[in-house]
């Protein structure tokens, strides 16, 4: 069978802390927290009132009156990082055959703002379950379904190939990037725009974390609530945002001259089959998920040069994810960076896998190892190196990022150095 | 292709359909043409533009997923998990003699648990934040299915849920097939719907494509002169795909049949000037199964029942097999659109028909639309089936289209 790689050749971030590439990384290499208190609605009476939020403003990002008329936020977020990421990759989609684009985007919420609001406008705010249609807007079921998040990132950039969205909860960023990795090593196209987008910030979903008491409630002191590996963490901060990734074959990138910023080595998923909301302790799943990947990359623990965490700041996630990288790395677990950038930028549910894809591909790219801000106090039954406060520079040639969520999936990505250098 | 390892095959299959709540009586219902279109009464729906839905009666899903499950699943979830045992049991398959890293759930959902996440959201709106209960977090969001069909069969290997609309349904036959070259033995795929709730119902008429007709009888008409939309529905149908070699190894002597070929496309914006891509997908799953069009015995198709929609598919069709060229069927006229649940339930049928020599017609469908040049199958025809096409289409232009073969 052939071996066709999918290297990466363009990334657009939308991520809270600012806007576009840059601001995420320069967000992550300073260590800043970028958790506030929720401005999107008035969050008085819920139990966490805090959230990690874009400053997004859709006409100043370059959308049409009638994209922002049709669309949610989230597929906004998806729109913006796609142009990005195009730009970025200096990719002309007009050599390209339409049929040889495809698309692949997670979420794992989709519309839930436009559903939510649109709801409390049919339903007079709750008081009658027989709503009314005529009060809905007429874009009204390109909420209800999202695979419309997928359509507008297909339409603005001319795609006609394989176009999905992928909703695996809060794999959802990772196991679209490998979906369309997946289109790119079947031959099935040649250009993938894949990333995932959330903006999950309604009250109801803060409602319905709040109701499990998933969600950090540390609302006088927002900067410091995400705590991922701290001895003091109370649960994830919310989030929202995307990040979009140009894929191509990677030895046709290389051959246009692209930029590589990294190659997409190998990736798996597995399940737990435990529970919906539940982790053992053990981290057995993730942890064969992780050795899959590295067989499938061909890498030993001992090429891995960093981690980037699912790190979502629950004390059952911390222990979950910290025996799969001990029972999965051996010894070098210990010796390996481990860092969770959901400390700065929180819990963007399904985007954030992509935008973990975005930072390790930006850890290889710049030799910076992003930190785990918040980690005053390392929880001593974890034991590895959780890079506190401060980003490290540090060549890493092979990353390993990680995610885990409701349902049980568990999911590995390893991205490395192209081998024609073009990162660095 | 004769390399088992690579070979997917079909196993197990569950219907659970409006006109039929389990596979034998959905397949004699469509065979004798027992519709389940009938007039929406789950609630006050008067004030409702849309009349008619495609209900499964006679089912209570809850029971037969449990109590426990019950109160922290949507009824699409519900409706899977009926489906998923079924299926399992049609395979004749103990997944707990199975390893668990070796079995998958891949599954499709167009619109997740919307009427569970509408009473959470009631609640919410008139009764404040601590109204909401602790499962609409793992109730409402498009993977609880796949995640509950895992942890109920203890299904540990590659997990996927695929949202394209009704075209979803095939796509997530297309992975379980690349889950069981890759990772995977056994896959429990398919998908489910249930999109008869106040909201959901409100959300789609604003689509503005849904039958107003009252009379189930004529609601919903693919490429008639009187095509006005479509009827939707709830069910579905959940497979069991299972790589060819461990099949064999297991003593499964009397496959279904395979998953021989998949594509999908997605079509130019509209307004573009640029055709629609349906026949490129139903090409590129013929091409990847091997297979030229005159070895094509039967069609299903996607039948939107609208007339531009419709015009469009005859138009696709005729292209790839000639005007007339090959017997074409939409047994959906008797269960509506199931979005994600629609295509796997076409699967079960072309699965069926293989199995017993027979495509199932197309009921109702009075004089073909002007341009409309297809051999629509308007009464049970007889006769070898060996292989056959089915194809869906999603809102918004995604295009999928699966070949399946005798095994």
């Amino acid at each position: 069978m052939s071996r066709r790689r999918a290297a990466i050749t363009g990334i657009g971030v939308l991520a809270p802390g600012g806007n576009g590439t840059k601001a995420f990384w320069a967000l992550l290499t300073s260590g800043t927290t970028a958790t506030r208190g929720i401005t999107l609605f008035d969050p008085a009476g819920f139990r966490s009132r805090i959230a990690a939020e874009c400053d997004f403003d859709p006409a100043a990002e370059g959308l049409t009156a009638d994209e922002v008329e049709r669309t949610d936020r989230c597929s906004q977020f998806a729109l913006v990082c796609a142009r990005e990421a195009l730009a970025d990759s200096k990719l002309d989609l007009d050599n390209v055959p339409p049929g040889r684009i495809g698309v692949s985007i997670g979420s794992a919420v989709g519309n839930t703002i436009t559903l939510e609001q649109q709801y409390v406008v049919v339903s007079d705010t709750g008081k009658h379950w027989v709503v009314d249609p005529a009060k809905a807007s007429r874009h009204l079921y390109r909420a209800l379904i999202p695979s419309t998040i997928a359509a507008e990132v297909a339409w603005d950039c001319g795609a006609e190939g394989p176009a999905s969205v992928i909703s695996t909860g809060c794999t959802s960023g990772l196991d679209a990037v490998a979906d369309g990795a997946e289109l790119i090593e079947d031959g099935r196209a040649d250009v993938v725009i894949a990333g995932a987008t959330d903006a999950p910030i309604s009250p109801i979903t803060v409602a319905c974390f709040d109701a499990i008491k998933a969600t950090s409630p540390n609302n006088d002191d927002p900067a410091h609530a995400s705590r991922p590996f701290d001895a003091n963490r109370d649960g994830f901060v919310l989030g929202e945002g995307a990040a979009v990734l140009v894929l191509e074959p990677a030895d046709e990138a290389r051959r246009r001259g692209a930029h590589v910023y990294c190659e997409i080595a190998g990736y798996a998923q597995r399940s737990n089959a435990y529970h919906m909301t539940g982790l053992t302790a053990d981290g057995l799943e993730m942890a064969e998920a992780i050795r899959v990947a590295m067989g499938r990359a061909r890498l030993a623990p001992e090429d891995i040069d960093y981690i980037n965490a699912h790190g979502s700041g629950t004390r059952q996630n911390d222990r979950h994810e910290t025996a799969a990288f001990k029972a999965s790395l051996g010894a070098r677990a210990y010796e390996v960076p481990v860092s969770s950038i959901k400390s700065m930028v929180g819990h963007s549910l399904g985007a954030i896998g992509a935008i973990e894809v975005a930072a390790s591909a930006l850890a290889i790219e710049h030799g910076v190892v992003p930190p785990t801000a918040n980690l005053y106090q390392p929880d001593p039954e974890l034991g590895l190196d959780y890079v506190p406060l401060q980003a490290r520079e540090q060549r890493s040639d092979a990353v390993l990022t990680v995610g885990s969520g409701f349902g049980g999936f568990q999911t590995a990505m390893l991205l490395t150095r192209s081998r024609s250098g073009g990162a660095g | 292709m004769s390399d088992d390892s690579q070979r997917a095959l079909i196993t197990g299959v569950a219907a659970v359909a409006p006109n039929g709540c389990d596979t034998n009586s959905y397949w004699a219902a469509t065979l004798s043409g027992l519709s389940g279109l009938r007039p929406i009464s789950r609630f006050e729906s008067d004030g409702y533009p849309v009349r008619v839905a495609g209900l499964i009666d006679g089912l209570n899903p809850a029971e037969l997923c449990g109590d426990r499950l019950a109160v922290q699943t949507d009824r699409w979830t519900q409706l899977a998990l009926a489906a998923g045992e079924r299926a399992l049991a049609d395979a004749e398959l103990v997944p707990a003699e199975l390893p668990p890293y070796d079995m998958a759930v891949v599954t499709a959902s167009s619109s997740g648990g919307n009427e569970f996440g509408q009473l959470e959201i009631e609640a919410l709106w008139s009764r404040g934040p601590r109204a909401v209960g602790p499962f609409q977090s793992i109730a409402w969001f498009y993977a609880a299915t796949t995640g509950q069909l895992s942890i109920r069969n203890g299904m540990k290997g590659p997990c996927g849920v695929v949202v394209c609309e009704q075209a979803g349904g095939l796509d997530a036959l297309g992975r379980a097939r690349r889950a069981l070259r890759r990772d995977a033995s056994v896959v429990v795929t398919g998908g489910t719907e249930a999109p008869i709730g106040p909201y959901a119902l409100t959300c789609q008429i604003a689509s503005d494509r849904l039958s107003r007709t009252a009379d189930p009888q004529r609601a919903y008409l693919p490429f008639d002169t009187d095509a006005c939309g479509y009827v939707p529905g709830e069910g579905g149908a959940i497979l069991i795909a299972e790589r060819a070699d461990s099949a064999l190894a297991r003593g499964v002597d009397q496959p279904y049949g395979e998953i021989a070929g998949y594509a999908s496309s997605f079509d130019p914006r509209p307004g573009s000037g640029r055709p629609p891509t349906l026949r490129q997908a139903a090409e590129a799953a013929l091409a990847d199964a091997r297979a030229a069009p005159h070895d094509v015995d039967v069609v299903f198709a996607d039948g939107a029942g609208l007339p531009g929609p419709d015009a469009a598919e005859a138009a696709a069709l005729a292209g790839l097999f000639g005007p007339f060229g090959v017997p074409v069927t939409v047994p959906k006229t008797l269960c509506g659109r199931l979005y994600a649940g629609g295509p796997p339930l076409d699967v079960v049928a072309a699965l069926l028909a293989i199995r017993d020599g027979v495509i199932p017609p197309t009921y109702g469908i009075g004089e073909l639309a002007p341009g409309c040049d297809i051999d629509l199958v308007r009464e049970a025809r007889t006769g070898r089936v060996q292989t056959a096409l089915v194809l869906a289409r999603g809102f918004d232009g995604f295009n999928a289209a699966v070949v399946l073969r005798a095994a």
